[in-house]
């Protein structure tokens, strides 16, 4: 299939950027009341590169993405996103989720608000776009992730494959620099993971910043640059997937590889 | 498999298509089912029917064929001997013929009552305009503003060649609504800032919100009127005095205002967490995300205990009585002191009471169709 070939020239694509990191993360702690929930956590993710963060369930990889973006704040280290430090500070708050989208494991669109309002929403009264910019581009994202018919159904009327492909319109609206995906085929039924999967193939090829929590070892391999295997709180192994998968150094990934083959 | 069915089907004579069970519908069979399905339903069905119909019957006795439409009025003073003679076999409607600009207007200079009726009439319409779709905009504020200064006007006077009319001689239907229109219309963007601010993560904010809520629900209508009318003018400066009105007006509207926080904040709480979080994720402020996303779905959810509040303070305004407002219910009670008309209770109770009705029974019927338009999104 060619794939060493394509994956050895996506990677040295990402390498070559000589950009400051798009996220970095330096000895990140977090804990609920007394659960160590990350532990010194260090990534560094370069502009245009794909991460695939896997790992058991309950091993942080949530919480470490949903930090990115501070749905979670992190109490010890130090998350950059952009180039600007994650702090109390609202304003940069608010400037680095303007540049940060999110697709959610339960999609989480507005239910009271047709697709193309909720597509338009953010654009509108956070980009401050008008309204007649917003719908077109919009329409251009909808079109991407073929569902334009559907721009004046409400959310509730659409499948599940459906309304996470339009979740992902939505956060593409904002003209994200980064986009976070939190499981976002999880909470699908198996018949429509593959058109979300197809949609962030084709996201992935436009040289978008992804990360990923996933458990979809076939969209790693096709897409992934690097994979993040993620236990109890700890990174324990990265690399290229390739290499990752199929000679782990650690027994806890080889434990979770062989649990996630026999799952499937 | 299909083939089998199929082939079974064609073999066996006896699976060939059968007529569906007879469906029995119309008015025979619905009653045969719901009322007489058994011995003891239809005995209960049959003496509800007999109640039923004689209370109509006696109904109707009492209020049209019996009742005594108008009296002979002898220099000013009612001749209501007929009425007295019926012994309560029939109604007396000419109370209501006689009394019912007093019962709508009260103390209001008689001259003067085409501007407490415009009054009345300004109001309901400024409610259908509100209720209208497609006014759902910002040309509504100044339709309010506009309409409530010209309520003011019309009500005080004292300008435009309209002659001063004190508040105290304000009395009737018009007070009932001010008091509930105002109240409401302050009460609600109050109980919608306090039930957020009580999910504030400031703790000074949601402090002050949970005191007056508790505060303010902990207490009876009642006493805060009392408050309002003979306490709070002992904190004020000598010679300085607010409207009697105004402070029943305030204590009302803070009293509605913890009743409906409550009921809002039901709302928030029902919202999943993803919600914020997409909001947030997307870069929203908070006024933005409140504004757009949570409010929005949150008020469609508690339509029905929010109208439930909404009636239940449109009536409680007649309490207001203890206080020597005279609201409708009030004015309706003073109409019958008089003694020519006192023993008439019922025929003027049963006309306010149709008057609350009307007003009652038209929010709650405009809240389902609401309810049912807002939440389409809900049905596939």
């Amino acid at each position: 299939m060619g794939q060493t070939i394509e994956t050895e020239g996506r990677f040295a694509s990402a390498m070559r950027t000589d950009a400051p990191p798009a996220i970095v993360l330096a000895d990140v702690n977090k804990w609920f009341g007394t659960l160590h929930v990350l532990r010194d956590i260090n990534l560094s993710v370069a502009t245009g590169e794909r991460v695939v963060v896997c790992g058991p369930s309950g091993s942080g990889k949530s919480t470490m993405i949903r930090c990115i973006n501070r749905l979670e704040q992190h109490q010890q280290g130090k998350i950059m996103v952009d180039g600007i430090e994650l702090s109390d500070d609202l304003r940069s708050l608010d400037a680095i989720r303007r540049e940060v989208g999110m697709v959610f494991q339960s999609f989480n669109l507005f239910p009271h608000l047709t697709v193309l309002e909720n597509c338009t929403l953010a654009p509108i009264w956070v980009r401050r776009m008008p309204k007649k910019e917003a719908e077109d581009l919009a329409m251009e994202y909808l079109e991407r992730v073929r569902i334009p018919e559907q721009a004046k159904k409400y959310p509730g009327q659409l499948s599940g494959g459906q309304q996470q492909r339009v979740a992902i319109a939505r956060a593409l609206c904002m003209k994200p620099k980064i986009m976070l995906f939190d499981e976002p085929t999880s909470a699908l039924d198996p018949e429509m993971i593959k058109e979300v999967l197809d949609t962030m193939v084709m996201l992935a090829e436009t040289g978008m910043t992804m990360i990923c929590v996933t458990h979809e070892m076939g969209f790693a391999r096709q897409v992934a640059d690097r994979v993040v295997f993620m236990d109890r709180g700890e990174i324990v192994e990265s690399g290229e997937p390739e290499a990752l998968f199929s000679d782990p150094k650690t027994d806890r990934l080889r434990l979770f590889l062989s649990q996630i083959l026999r799952g499937h | 498999m299909s083939d089998v069915t199929l082939n079974a089907a064609t073999a066996n004579p006896e699976a060939a298509p059968r007529t569906a069970p007879v469906v029995s519908t119309g008015p025979v069979a619905w009653l045969r089912a719901n009322l007489f399905s058994s011995w003891i339903n239809t005995a209960v069905s049959l003496v509800l029917a007999y109640l039923l119909i004689r209370w109509t019957i006696g109904f109707i006795d009492w209020a049209f064929i019996n009742a005594i439409w108008t009296v002979p009025v002898q220099g000013n003073i009612p001749q209501t001997q007929a009425c007295r003679e019926l012994e309560g076999a029939g109604a007396c409607w000419a109370v209501i013929g006689e009394k019912h600009r007093f019962i709508l207007f009260g103390t209001y200079p008689y001259e003067e009552h085409w501007r407490p009726l415009l009054v009345c009439a300004l109001f309901i319409a400024l409610y259908v305009v509100s209720a209208m779709r497609r006014f759902w905009s910002w040309v509504l504020i100044p339709i309010w503003i506009g309409t409530l200064t010209v309520i003011g006007v019309l009500m005080w006077g004292g300008i435009l060649g309209l002659s001063y009319v004190p508040q105290e001689r304000w009395g009737g239907l018009p007070i009932t609504l001010i008091l509930s229109t105002f109240g409401l219309a302050f009460a609600f963007p109050l109980a919608v800032l306090v039930a957020l601010g009580r999910r504030s993560k400031l703790p000074a904010i949601k402090m002050l919100c949970v005191l007056y809520v508790e505060l303010v629900r902990g207490v009876p209508l009642i006493s805060l009127l009392f408050m309002a009318s003979v306490m709070f003018p002992l904190f004020l400066p000598e010679g300085m005095n607010i409207d009697k009105l105004l402070r029943a007006q305030v204590a009302i509207t803070l009293f509605a205002g913890a009743y409906l926080a409550e009921v809002v904040r039901a709302g928030l709480q029902t919202l999943p967490r993803g919600q914020y979080e997409a909001a947030d994720a997307l870069g929203l402020s908070y006024w933005y995300k409140t504004g757009f996303i949570i409010l929005p779905q949150a008020l469609r959810l508690v339509i029905p205990p929010l109208v439930n509040t909404f009636i239940g303070f449109f009536k409680d305004t007649s309490l207001v009585l203890i206080i020597g407002i005279f609201d409708l219910l009030t004015a309706g009670k003073t109409a019958i002191v008089e003694p020519a008309w006192q023993g008439f209770g019922i025929e003027v109770y049963v006309f306010v009471g149709a008057i609350y009705l009307v007003f009652c029974f038209a929010m709650s019927k405009y809240s389902q169709d609401l309810e049912r338009d807002l939440n389409q999104h809900r049905s596939r």
